[in-house]
């Protein structure tokens, strides 16, 4: 008889095999029948074998260090059990978990597409509004009140531009 | 809750014949979005979670697609009407699992949904009928250019697109192709090509949760991988992966024609008389023997009109569309015989199979 294989997920026998090729490598996933249902690997509008490799290739604990994320709390062993990332931030603490794991899922590890060309205008203004409301600060405090102005007209200036660009298209 | 829906003349895949096309029944599309500075649904708390639905609804529901659109709240559908959902393919069964600050938006013609809270704070899903990967990315393209200008989305310019599963980075997009290849199943091609396709890094499905011999020979194609790549080669990849298959398919159609012809014609010859005469009918059965029919069509052995007939009663003849549609519970068997006098009455409005007809593909 040949020897019973286990499931890659708890202990018991693996029933279900499955084998996806991934950048011409070969992954293999064995289950069992709960796990496999758990999965959702019957259910094949909810499966994909890469999520699988998430947590599969997140092994072995020991050699990993462990992290948490500041803002959401998320930890390694959360991702190794559930495979998914709680929040933006999340992608810079987990950075170099995720690198391998990224190289065996797709094409690239560099987006190449589309840029959300407003979200990151918003997000570099907003940058700069709170470098500059931090210094008018400061001027203020140390009773620099030319400099202050200055601050202050910049800070109306890029107000106003975003507000008319706001306005314009609705 | 969702009758309108339900009711509407005008929704895509039930009604629309414009775009019927052989061998392709549906394109999908659909992006993994998420605001910044707020946790993936996952980790976000009940009241962050509503925040986001009040904020994405409201920034949605001013876009002019949006504009006489519905909203549905997870928590406010019941089973059934989530379940008549998920088999339009409007909503996804993770969906139906979260409560807090769940919702969908549809928009009037059933082109367009957009599920809020689900893995992702937002999935963006775009469909058509037919072969249509270009005209609908442009469409999606262009709808989250517009709701990127009210909303601020997670982004690195390493990883792209942030999404809560890794598998999602970069573009978040998913293209899926949903394609009836009974040419290739019959002559026991598919696994061959599903062998080859995944190789490519494209995923084949079958249609409701089959394995690879999919009930009515569907299968859903798409691109597995999201980083590294932009939309349009992503899409052109997919594309050629497709048109490589149409052609496959179609060849082993002519093929099978050639070798079994009587054995072909009697398949769809006695499927269309279970069709319009049976009294009880699982799913299951009234799906492969639907597929025959559309085989029928793009064989010219029925009107090409039909077609759009046979991709309705696809999706009108699952078991949730079954159970909706009688206003009243009723058991599994007695859905047999409602779904068999539906397809009785739909099929004696048909004309019959014109055998003489057979050879040219539409």
């Amino acid at each position: 008889m040949a020897e019973k294989m286990k499931c890659s997920n708890c202990d018991n026998e693996a029933t279900v095999h499955l084998t996806q090729i991934v950048n011409n490598k070969i992954h293999k996933v064995d289950l069992c029948e709960s796990c496999a249902q758990k999965k959702g690997v019957t259910d094949p509008q909810g499966f994909s074998l890469a999520e699988l490799l998430v947590k599969n290739s997140l092994h072995p604990v020991s050699a990993e260090k462990q992290a948490t994320c500041p803002q959401c709390g998320l930890t390694t062993a959360d991702i190794r059990r559930t495979g998914r990332l709680g929040c933006a931030n999340c992608f810079s603490v987990f950075n170099s978990t995720l690198q391998p794991l990224l190289e065996d899922m797709h094409v690239g590890t560099t987006h190449k597409g589309k840029v959300p060309e407003h979200s990151l205008s918003r997000q570099n203004h907003e940058a700069e509004l709170d470098g500059l409301r931090n210094a008018l600060a400061r001027a203020i405090e140390t009773e620099a009140y030319e400099e202050a102005a200055k601050y202050r007209d910049r800070i109306h200036l890029i107000e106003t531009a975003t507000e008319a660009k706001e306005v314009s298209r609705t | 809750m969702i009758e309108s829906l339900i009711k509407n003349e005008r929704a895509e895949l039930t009604q629309d014949a414009k775009s019927s096309a052989a061998v392709v029944l549906s394109t999908r599309l659909r992006l993994a979005r998420n605001l910044a500075e707020i946790p993936f649904p996952g980790r976000a708390s009940k009241s962050q979670r509503s925040d986001i639905l009040t904020k994405c609804a409201q920034n949605i529901q001013d876009l002019k697609q949006m504009k006489s659109g519905a909203i549905f709240k997870v928590s406010e559908l019941t089973e059934l009407e989530k379940q008549v959902l998920v088999e339009r393919h409007l909503i996804s069964r993770e969906l139906c699992e979260n409560k807090e600050g769940s919702a969908v938006l549809i928009d009037r013609a059933q082109t367009c949904s957009i599920m809020v809270n689900e893995e992702d704070h937002l999935r963006i899903q775009f469909l058509k009928a037919g072969f249509n990967l270009k005209s609908i990315w442009k469409k999606i393209d262009a709808f989250d250019t517009e709701l990127e200008k009210s909303l601020n989305f997670a982004f690195s310019s390493e990883f792209g697109f942030l999404t809560a599963c890794p598998t999602n980075l970069g573009t978040g997009l998913r293209a899926s192709v949903m394609m009836h290849l009974p040419g290739l199943v019959i002559s026991n091609q598919m696994e061959r090509v599903i062998r080859a396709v995944n190789q490519l890094g494209i995923t084949v499905r079958g249609l409701f949760g089959e394995g690879s011999d999919a009930t009515g020979h569907v299968f859903q194609i798409s691109n597995q991988q999201t980083l590294g790549e932009s939309e349009a080669e992503i899409i052109d990849r997919l594309s050629n992966v497709l048109k490589a298959t149409i052609d496959h398919e179609i060849n082993a159609r002519f093929k099978y024609l050639e070798s079994n012809r009587a054995s072909l014609l009697d398949q769809i010859g006695r499927a269309y008389g279970i069709l319009k005469n049976a009294h009880e009918i699982s799913s299951n059965e009234a799906m492969n023997l639907l597929s025959f029919m559309r085989l029928a069509v793009d064989f010219n052995l029925l009107p090409d009109e039909y077609r759009t007939i046979v991709d309705r009663l696809f999706i009108e003849c699952q078991p949730g569309h079954i159970q909706y549609a009688a206003q009243v519970g009723i058991e599994p068997e007695a859905r047999d015989i409602t779904r068999a006098d539906k397809l009785r009455e739909e099929f004696n409005n048909m004309p019959s199979l014109d055998f003489d007809n057979i050879g040219k593909i539409a």
